[in-house]
This record gives structure tokens, sequence and C-alpha cells, in this order.
């Protein structure tokens, strides 16, 4: 893990997956209107394809989603 | 008679469960000591002789409902009986006797998964490729096109028996992790306990939709209608939350589970709403489409990848677990189908 004790908001990429996103950051409508936010750690869609969108809801593993390759550390 | 209460605000507080009609003779011994303290009974002893009958051990209803009973009095027990029974010399050695049995069972018919590198990277890529493979007759694509309404309420009642104490058998391993997978099981955990808010918690909100469907959200209400392998598919859980040294395969089950948990759960909620079901009732499926979908990253880097990193000579065990929980909650999912495709109850008893 790379996180640093004082980072407040972390995005993880998760390869072929969504972007989790962990601490305090607002999820907003174009228009700045706050987006329900149901737990403190969140997925948002990558793939363009959940049903809950902005939310995963894990469709990228049923149509074979892929990230493209990771970076090496 | 109810023994649940739902508050105004949603809030579910449980009792114990009644004690269970036996199926058996390793049963009956395992309820006799539990109703009647009857120090002349032998469960160890039936429990041995019933396991060496079984045709099938994950779906004797006889030996899985026996060791549903030793487990639950480490959960919240049976009503009328003593919390010191919990440690009844007789009794953990009928539950050893059962564990030995159960597991090598389980280790000999859960698919054999290839080893990854002991990074959690790489056990994270292991994992959602099991748990992808993993494409057995679909239980949720029945439920969202063709169930009928009786049939949803059976699996509601077969659901119940895990889903009114969700998450409580991979609570107990949370003293025995450390560090990353540590911090990983617990804000797992925390969701489903609902953060804090105890009307979110999963179990709670399972119970509204139990309501919804005009069952009784009582917890062990329905215990003398879950089927063998239903008692199997938690009995598998509580096997590896009780024991320290199945801490790995404890990992790995609940990594497995979270990760076929979302997609499922999207047909059964339009299952539910297909037969005119509200978001009341749905919101229990709702809430796990978004929250697994979750769980399931954090289940697989963090919490089984980060274990493995710790405790690289675990690895097989965190396989293993996953494999077992894709094989217990499959054969207990296809005996559910069977029953519904062939238009008979799956219920061990009416209702």
């Amino acid at each position: 893990m790379t996180l640093k004790p004082d980072d407040e908001v972390s995005i993880v990429a998760c390869p072929d997956g969504p972007l989790l996103v962990r601490g305090d950051v607002p999820i907003l409508t174009p228009d700045g209107e706050p987006l329900p936010r149901r737990r403190r750690t969140v997925a948002l869609c990558r793939c363009g394809k959940s049903t809950i969108k902005p939310y995963c809801d894990g469709t990228h593993k049923t149509i074979g989603f892929r990230t493209e390759p990771e970076l090496p550390a | 008679m109810t023994s649940s209460t739902i508050d105004d605000t949603g809030v579910v507080t449980q009792r114990p469960a009644p004690l269970p009609t036996p199926r058996g003779p390793a049963s009956a011994a395992v309820v006799a000591v539990l109703r009647e303290r009857s120090p002349e009974g032998d469960p160890a002893g039936l429990m041995a002789k019933a396991i060496g009958q079984a045709d099938d051990l994950l779906r004797d209803d006889d030996v899985q409902l026996a060791a549903f009973c030793l487990y639950e009095l480490h959960y919240g027990g049976f009503r009328g009986v003593p919390d010191t029974l919990e440690w009844d010399a007789d009794l953990l050695t009928a539950r050893a006797i059962f564990e030995g049995a159960f597991e090598a069972e389980l280790r000999r018919r859960a698919p054999r998964v290839d080893r990854p590198a002991p990074r959690a990277e790489d056990v994270a890529h292991a994992l959602f490729r099991l748990t992808e493979a993993d494409d057995g007759p679909s239980l949720s694509q029945y439920v969202a096109r063709k169930a009928t309404q009786e049939q949803l309420r059976e699996f509601l009642i077969q659901r119940s028996l895990y889903t009114l104490k969700e998450a409580d058998p991979h609570s107990w391993g949370i003293p025995r992790l450390t560090g990353r997978a540590k911090a990983a099981l617990v804000e797992i955990q925390s969701d489903e306990y609902g953060a804090g808010r105890p009307h979110r918690m999963h179990s709670a909100i399972f119970a509204r939709t139990m309501r919804a469907a005009g069952l009784d959200p009582s917890y062990g209400a329905y215990l003398d209608q879950v089927g063998a392998s239903l008692y199997a598919s938690l009995n598998t859980m509580s096997l590896f939350g009780l024991n320290r040294r199945l801490r790995g395969a404890l990992v790995g089950h609940l990594a497995a589970f979270e990760m076929t948990s979302a997609v499922p759960n999207r047909f059964y909620g339009n299952g539910f709403r297909r037969l005119g079901f509200d978001e009341e009732a749905t919101w229990y499926f709702d809430e796990h489409v978004e929250a697994d979908a979750v769980h399931e990253q954090i289940a697989a880097r963090d919490l089984a990848g980060g274990f493995v990193e710790a405790e690289p000579n675990l690895l097989g065990d965190v396989l293993f677990g996953a494999s077992a929980c894709l094989y217990a909650d499959g054969l207990a999912g296809a005996d559910l189908l069977q029953a519904f495709t062939e238009s008979r109850s799956s219920l061990y008893r009416p209702a």
C-alpha cells in the first residue's frame, strides 16, 4: 500500500474494474446536486455499462471489460 | 409467535432461535442434550455413526442440522438452552467429529485452483478468474425470469438461515487477522452492519423483505423448512470462522462470496420487481448490487491479497476457502433450482 497517513481521499484504479473511492469527497451531478452516497467507500463505474451509474454494479465482469495494462510500479 | 421486533425506525432485535425438530439420530441426540441437558446421551457417537452412514455428507439432513445446532451455540444460541452448553465437552467432541469429516469432504470435492504468486494483485486476479468461471446453472436468472410468488417465498425462507445473521460468520476472523487484511475485513463488515446505523444492517433490510413477502423475520423461524445443502453452506462458513487454523479459508470464502454477489442480486431484485414487490422489498437486493461491487474489490485485493502477503504459507487455504464457497453455495443453489424447475417444494417441511 502506498497510502500516506494524511491522505484524506484516495482513488484506487482497480485493474479491469471500477475506481474505488475512499474518503469524504462530494460526488455531484453537473448541476452541483449531490448524488446519493450510501456508503463510506464507493466504486465508480469505469466500463460504462453499469445499471446504477455512476456507481459500479459488477457488470464489467460479464462483458470482459479490460483496463489498459498497468504501468510497472 | 413472533420473536423478533422491528421498531418504527427499522431496527431489528432478534431473540435466540427456537430448537428445531430433529431429522435423525445425530440431530436428535444434540437436541436432546440442549433441551434436557441429558448427560446419558451420546451426541458424539451418534454424529460419528450418522457421518459413516451418510450417502452425501453435504446433503444429509440429520448431520447438517446437528452441526448447525452445535454451531448456533456460538452465535445467538437457542431459547431456553443454558449459555454454558456452548463449551460442553460432549457437544464440542461431536462438533470436532463433524468438522474432521466435513473439512475432508470439502477438500475432496471443491475443485483445485491453480496457485498464483503470493502477491496481492496476483491473488486478486486468480480469485476474479475463479469466480468468473463459476457458471453453474443460474438460480438468479431463474428467479429473474420465471419464479412464481410461492417460489420467491421459498427462496427467502432458505436464504433467511444465513441472511438474518448476515456477515456474522466472517466476523470471527477479525481478531485473527492483522494489518491490511484486518482493515479490509472490518471495512467490509462495517458496511454489512450498517456503518453505525442499525436499521441499515443487511440482516435488518432482509427482515423487511421477508415481512413484505408475508414471512416471519424472526431468526430461526424456519429451521424446520431449510434444506440440508443450505445448512451445509452455512456450516462451511462456521467451520472456517470458528477454527483459527482455517483463517485462510475464511478469507478466501468471504472473497468468493462477495465476488459472486453483485450480479446475481441484480437478477434477484428483478425477479421480485417482476412479481410486483416494491422498493421496500427489493431494497435488500438493490443494496447488495452496489455494496458488493465495492466489497469484491476490497475482498479480492486488500483482504485476500493482503492476507496472503502477510501469511504466504496459507495461500493454499485461501484458494480452498474460495473454491469451497463456490462449491457449497453452488450445491445449495442447484438444489433450489432443481426443485423449482420440477415444480416441487424445496422445503424440508411445508411452511
